[in-house]
């Protein structure tokens, strides 16, 4: 359960999901940077107006 | 109903029921906030909306926030870990942290009637909130803030840190129905325009290590960390004056190597040393030259490895290396993805932020290699965060954060043959940070497949709702669920409760983060279950 694995015991599934990530990696090989998809939509994501956007995003300083 | 169960303290302070490498840690991060659709809002006031509606976010999650104000009686801002302190007249006002913004703590601490009384009256706009996960909630000047709740490994880290941004998602959103005009939240570090605000990391420090021990072995490591951790940046120096991109949000805004602010005169070693625990057995390091991570392996390398670090140096351990120009290195390497760029060691020696990274790791994993290990699984990331950034073959951009996001942003600049201060390409860097489901980059190659999520969707849902069970977190967050009534305030090493049949307030202490479990705590918030006997059995611990 996953409150008992937040008790702090490495779990099987964490161990689990390195494999398989290895193993996606092969699958996708070693140059696939892996945004092609990502990109075909993108346009579809972004603000409308780039240049509007980046010129408002003001911030005040923090820590 | 059971009772409290003492433990033992392991060499390090960990109760021996953890597996070795065990550490208390913590993230505070402090969100960028924007309503485009209402220019005339402050940032203070957007912050403040935002912290309002975390409180009925978290009521409709069952898990109560409550708006139990944040009681500053033991904030030491100006305390400084090598030993003195500074006078409240020579610190900038951004240091004076222990003056709240809402309530003066002291009026807390004099437990009468009337500080509470009143609080209970101002209670509509919200400035400070703890949270049904132990995590706080607040606003920070001009930015709201998550500080995650206490947590004893990165993995646990990395997920209520997670689960921060997703109750901040949350937040923002109501905020921005109640004003009637949205309300973005951005976990990034930089606006672009010369101003940074901080995701900062704390890691329980063993007094006894010499603070000179720990500048020594941190320096390094921190100066070169930000290749496997960092989140790119679009822009070069402080106000991206110069086009092109770059490895980390925050590497041109450092000034020094060891100091106490953390506004102003940025160090890479931060100096302030409050511990929210025993004085004199531990110290809090604070970790302020890291960058927001929205892809949880950076997340996780990033702690992981940090805390590893640490206990190289606990154990003398830690590789011994000098740079000569630290604060000159952070820029140097954030400035040059390639990775090729030379750093001068002590006698002379050429290192790049690789080697360097790979002293570190090499000797965490000969002396902490084992699978029974806290941060086995932060080994296991970073040795491949290393490997894949030194192939060079951009595998590293499913699980290295700035890689993944320049891979983005290379792969937009070629389909639109753009130059790099094209405004679509910082808009790519600021929107790869936006909160909102659907909108934000980083998030979107996740839902594809294209990064590596990492963190398991059920464990951060729960962490959203639910305290770390192995600190003293569980009793915070657990006590504002089952008991938001009697809170009256809380901070991170007490709660304040209130009770119908005493007319004085209840403070308990929580000074010992390993204790008040859930372990510890079996019953104590069941149903049925009194505020009397939790408030009883937390003095017998």
């Amino acid at each position: 359960m996953a409150q008992e694995r937040m008790q702090g015991k490495a779990s099987a599934w964490e161990q689990a999901q390195v494999n398989e990530s290895e193993a996606l990696g092969a699958i996708k090989g070693s140059r696939d940077a892996g945004v092609d998809d990502l990109l075909d939509e993108i346009d579809g994501l972004l603000e409308t107006n780039a240049e509007q956007f980046v010129k408002g995003y003001v911030q005040k300083g923090g820590q | 109903m059971s009772a409290v169960v003492p433990h033992r303290e392991g060499a390090l302070g960990a109760p021996p029921t953890l597996p070795p490498g065990s550490r208390i840690m913590g993230t505070e991060t402090e969100f960028g906030v924007l309503a485009p659709g209402a220019p005339s809002l402050s940032p203070t006031q957007l912050s403040a909306a935002v912290t309002t509606a975390m409180l009925d976010v978290a009521s409709e999650l069952g898990s109560r926030g409550a708006g139990a104000p944040w009681d500053y009686v033991h904030e030491r801002p100006l305390e400084d870990a090598r030993g003195f302190s500074m006078e409240r007249a020579d610190a900038h006002e951004s240091q004076l942290t222990d003056e709240g913004n809402v309530l003066d703590a002291r009026q807390i601490a004099l437990e009468d009637g009337d500080a509470w009384a009143q609080l209970k009256e101002d209670s509509s706009i919200l400035m400070n909130l703890v949270l049904g996960n132990g995590a706080r909630f607040y606003v920070d000047h001009a930015h709201p803030e998550y500080s995650s709740p206490e947590t004893t490994r990165a993995w646990d880290a990395m997920t209520w840190d997670l689960a921060g941004d997703r109750l901040a998602a949350r937040a923002a959103q109501l905020a921005g129905q109640r004003l009637g005009t949205e309300v973005l939240l951005h976990k990034n570090n930089t606006d672009g325009k010369g101003q940074s605000y901080g995701t900062h990391e704390n890691y329980l420090v063993p007094r006894s290590v010499p603070f000179r021990d720990l500048v020594d072995g941190l320096l390094p490591f921190f100066v070169t960390r930000q290749v496997t951790c960092g989140a790119g940046r679009v822009g070069r120096g402080r106000r991206g004056e110069v086009s092109g991109f770059q490895i980390s949000q925050r590497a041109d805004f450092f000034e020094n190597t060891v100091g106490l602010e953390t506004t102003i005169r940025r160090p890479i070693v931060n100096t302030r040393d409050e511990p929210h625990a025993d004085d004199a057995r531990w110290r809090r390091l604070h970790v302020i030259p890291g960058d927001a991570n929205l892809v949880p392996t950076s997340s996780l390398v990033r702690l992981g490895s940090t805390s590893l670090v640490l206990r190289l140096i606990e154990d003398g351990l830690a590789p011994r290396i000098t740079l000569a120009d630290p604060v000159g290195d952070l820029s140097r390497i954030s400035h040059d993805p390639q990775l090729g760029a030379l750093l001068v060691a002590d006698g002379g020696r050429r290192l790049t932020a690789l080697d360097v990274q790979e002293a570190y790791l090499e000797a965490a994993e000969e002396h902490y290699g084992g699978s029974e290990h806290a941060e086995a699984g932060s080994i296991t990331w970073w040795r491949r965060s290393v490997d894949a950034l030194r192939a060079g073959d951009g595998s590293a951009a499913r699980f290295v954060e700035w890689k993944a996001k320049q891979a983005l942003l290379e792969g937009y600049r070629e389909r639109g043959g753009l130059a790099w201060d094209d405004p679509k390409l910082a808009l790519i860097d600021l929107q790869w940070a936006d909160l909102r489901p659907g909108k934000g980059l980083a998030a979107a190659l996740m839902v594809r497949g294209q990064v590596d999520a990492l963190a398991r969707e059920d464990e951060v849902e729960l962490a959203m709702v639910t305290p770390p069970a192995d600190t003293r977190a569980w009793t915070r967050g657990k006590t504002i669920t089952r008991f938001p009534e009697a809170v009256v305030a809380a901070n991170w090493d007490s709660l304040s409760l209130a009770l119908e049949c005493l007319p004085q307030l209840q403070r308990v202490g929580l000074p010992d983060p390993w204790a008040a479990t859930a372990a510890q705590t079996q019953g104590m918030f069941d149903d049925g279950a009194r505020v009397q006997e939790l408030i009883k059995a937390l003095r017998g611990l």
